[in-house]
């Protein structure tokens, strides 16, 4: 008996200006980038494109590839997958290998940086079926992308003593709190919370908690929380449904280990979508890594890439198919009879992904 | 003379224990015939600082049962408080040199200011200028009965507490552009990673884990790495082992795979979130223990740091971690009886169960809790 399972994300675009930009084949199918990505990348990305078909999306794909070469120093990713992503506007990627070698930065900050990607969506969502301690779990976390203590910026002012520079501006602050609060408005969450550590950190955390509250200013509809780095922390992990109703924002380094803490409360990195928005465009991606060690066995769990998928086709305003192939991927966790390896059943990557196909016409 | 004498007396290795539930836990660098600066008459002098929210209650806690249980310690209390407009820091300069002479402290945490105009944090600075650059947190199970996400957690975290993303170093080159530096040396790493490292390997732990962001942070990260992996090596042959875990990972691990933490080892804020998400593991801040160790000096406060100006003056805040850590004081100025009869009164007390706070599922007060203590002292 399936019970209905309620959405995971409704991500409604407040920017609702990147997706009917983008590209059109002549039957009116949105273009999508798709970046397979490395190790088990391509065979979730294929379980992507079953699943789709099988719903009729009205998407085509288009496969590139950004394994980055060095031009002047810097990581680069090939001209066609760059135009590609910025003449569909949206794109679809798997996990990402970053390269081994002189020079090279992670691909997911060059991509970050190539495409001006400034908000990261983490939205996290117990799964039923996937018990974990810690139930009922619903958080949003907006992570600013370019900046803080990711910027790079760092040198050795003396043999021994090394400084790293976290870099706050106001644009990148405005931009990412605007979304947040558009985002908030746009799922119905009534409140704000700006998560800081500006006690040790006047300056920093200061113009971006002050930030937030100039934005604030705008919606009147939300409230803004202010919340510090450690009360957070404590309370996420103590009790984690306080934070169902609010969308956090935050810079670079805490959203980052506060959206990984927040994978840990529902079951990990295999189950949690993730979406990098732009300007220019947004991709949407699994956050997990490469699992070199089951690559091309046909092991892997789509997951993560199909619920992110799922946000991507909100994104595009195509609600319907989202509801239906989400609604049908946490139907065939909650039933429980073709999980893969890592959710402790002991189907392949094709199993999950025909009891998918199979739950989109039941 | 009699001084000397006792301390040829003393066996080399002495086990100072700085756990109190079960486990017993050793301080590194924790010597008792050098610990405490003032004792007269066998009267040790320590420096309080009771601090904000519910500082002054846990203080009084503390109090209460150490005059029941007949400590021999004279408090030398300043009342500070972060909740104040001025930036004059004279007070907590008085409270440090009373620190100085004293050579051991127990405190509460004073609040910080958010906005520019405030003052610096006041326990960052008794931290940094008395260089007690050891953070002790402990992070166990206790034999309660209160509902938890996961059971026998056992694992330390050692975070260095003068450097780092706490340096303080921001400024504004132009408006609406800030830079805030995080400072790491290798200095500084070498001796929190030696701290880590020893503390093993008196407690008889097997591994230590560094917690960094090395791909990112390339060279302040990648210095903290590479400075501690260098003193793993020297503990090899010990017995101890070394690995490394990005932070991002270890915040996920430690929610849903508690259990493979032994002692942490990171620099100051990857110490602060962790020490949160390992303290709501267990049951919540109220029942951390924590100790700040230097060369000099040792500021013992509760190890998950918290203001608690929400629960201030409710009579509900949990003592447990203020007495714990106050447990952890004695053991190192060398009252290991006072400590034993006190720490084996709280594990009564939390392993009856009726008389708990309300952090973690009771209803009774601080003041209740104490009593309670006090009742089973022997």
């Amino acid at each position: 008996m399936l019970r209905s399972i309620k959405p995971l994300v409704a991500m409604k675009p407040a920017f609702a200006r990147t997706f009917s930009d983008g590209a059109f084949t002549s039957d009116g199918k949105h273009i999508v980038t798709m970046i397979p990505g490395d190790g088990i990348g391509p065979e979730i990305s294929h379980s992507v494109k079953r699943i789709f078909a099988a719903n009729n999306v009205p998407i085509e794909w288009e496969d590139v590839d950004v394994t980055p070469f060095l031009k002047n120093g810097v990581t680069t990713i090939p001209d066609e997958a760059r135009d590609s992503v910025n003449k569909n506007k949206v794109a679809l990627k798997g996990p990402l290998a970053t390269p081994i070698g002189k020079g090279h930065v992670s691909m997911n900050l060059t991509l970050r940086r190539t495409f001006d990607l400034y908000a990261n969506v983490r939205p996290c969502k117990s799964i039923v079926g996937y018990k974990t301690p810690f139930d009922n779990v619903d958080t949003v976390l907006i992570r600013e992308n370019t900046e803080g203590e990711y910027s790079g910026i760092e040198h050795e002012v003396v043999p021994g003593v090394v400084q790293s520079i976290k870099l706050i501006t106001e644009d990148a602050c405005r931009r990412v709190n605007e979304y947040a609060f558009n985002y908030a408005r746009s799922i119905g969450r009534p409140t704000v919370t700006v998560v800081h550590k500006a006690n040790i950190q006047k300056l920093s955390d200061g113009l971006f908690v002050s930030i937030a509250r100039e934005i604030a200013k705008d919606y009147p509809d939300i409230k803004l929380n202010e919340a510090l780095l450690d009360s957070v922390c404590l309370h996420v992990v103590q009790n984690p449904t306080d934070y169902s109703n609010t969308v956090m924002v935050m810079p670079n380094l805490y959203g980052d280990i506060l959206s990984d803490l927040g994978a840990g409360l529902i079951g990990g990195l295999g189950l949690t979508p993730s979406g990098n928005i732009g300007r220019k465009a947004s991709i949407f991606e699994a956050v997990h890594g490469t699992a070199p060690d089951i690559a091309g066995k046909d092991l892997s769990n789509p997951t993560a890439l199909l619920l992110s998928s799922v946000m991507m086709l909100r994104h595009m305003k195509l609600d319907q198919h989202a509801t239906e192939i989400e609604t049908a991927v946490l139907n065939t966790i909650a039933q429980g009879e073709a999980l893969t390896g890592d959710l402790g059943g002991k189907s392949t990557n094709t199993q999950f992904t025909d009891a998918v196909i199979k739950n989109l016409s039941a | 003379m009699q001084r000397h004498a006792a301390r040829l007396a003393q066996p080399l290795q002495s086990y100072r224990s700085f756990g109190t539930v079960g486990t017993k836990t050793s301080l590194v660098q924790s010597d008792p015939l050098t610990a405490s600066g003032t004792v007269y008459g066998g009267i040790h002098t320590v420096t309080l600082i009771p601090g904000d929210g519910v500082g002054l209650e846990m203080a009084t806690s503390v109090k209460t049962i150490f005059r029941a249980a007949g400590v021999p310690i004279e408090w030398e209390q300043f009342d500070l408080t972060g909740y104040t407009d001025s930036k004059d820091d004279t007070l907590v300069r008085q409270a440090m040199d009373s620190i100085r002479k004293n050579k051991v402290a127990l405190k509460g945490l004073l609040y910080t200011p958010t906005n520019r105009l405030g003052h610096v944090s006041w326990n960052g600075m008794v931290r940094k200028e008395l260089d007690v650059y050891a953070s002790t947190t402990l992070i166990q199970n206790l034999p309660g009965s209160w509902p938890v996400r996961h059971k026998n957690v056992n694992f330390a975290i050692i975070r260095e507490n003068t450097e780092g993303e706490y340096s303080g170093k921001e400024h504004e080159p132009v408006p609406g552009i800030v830079e805030s530096l995080k400072v790491s040396t290798h200095a500084k790493t070498e001796r929190i990673a030696k701290y880590a490292f020893d503390f093993a390997l008196k407690n008889k732990r097997n591994k230590v884990t560094i917690i960094h962001k090395a791909n990112i942070m390339k060279l302040g990260d990648g210095l903290f790495l590479r400075t501690c992996r260098e003193v793993g090596k020297r503990y090899e042959s010990f017995g101890i082992k070394t690995e490394d875990m990005i932070v991002d990972n270890a915040s996920m691990q430690l929610v849903s795979k508690p259990h493979q933490f032994d002692v942490i080892v990171c620099g100051n804020l990857y110490g602060n979130i962790l020490s949160n998400v390992g303290a709501a593991l267990v049951g919540g801040p109220g029942i951390i223990p924590g100790a700040n160790i230097g060369r000099d000096f040792a500021v013992f406060e509760p190890g998950c740091r918290h203001v608690g100006k929400d629960i201030m003056g409710t009579n509900m805040a949990n003592p447990t971690g203020m007495i714990l850590s106050s447990v952890h004081l004695l053991r190192h100025i060398g009252l290991s009886d006072h400590a034993d009869r006190i720490s084996k009164a709280v594990t009564k007390v939390i392993k009856k169960g009726n008389v708990l706070t309300p952090d973690v599922g009771g209803t009774n007060t601080t003041t209740d809790f104490t009593l309670a203590v006090i009742g089973e002292l022997d």
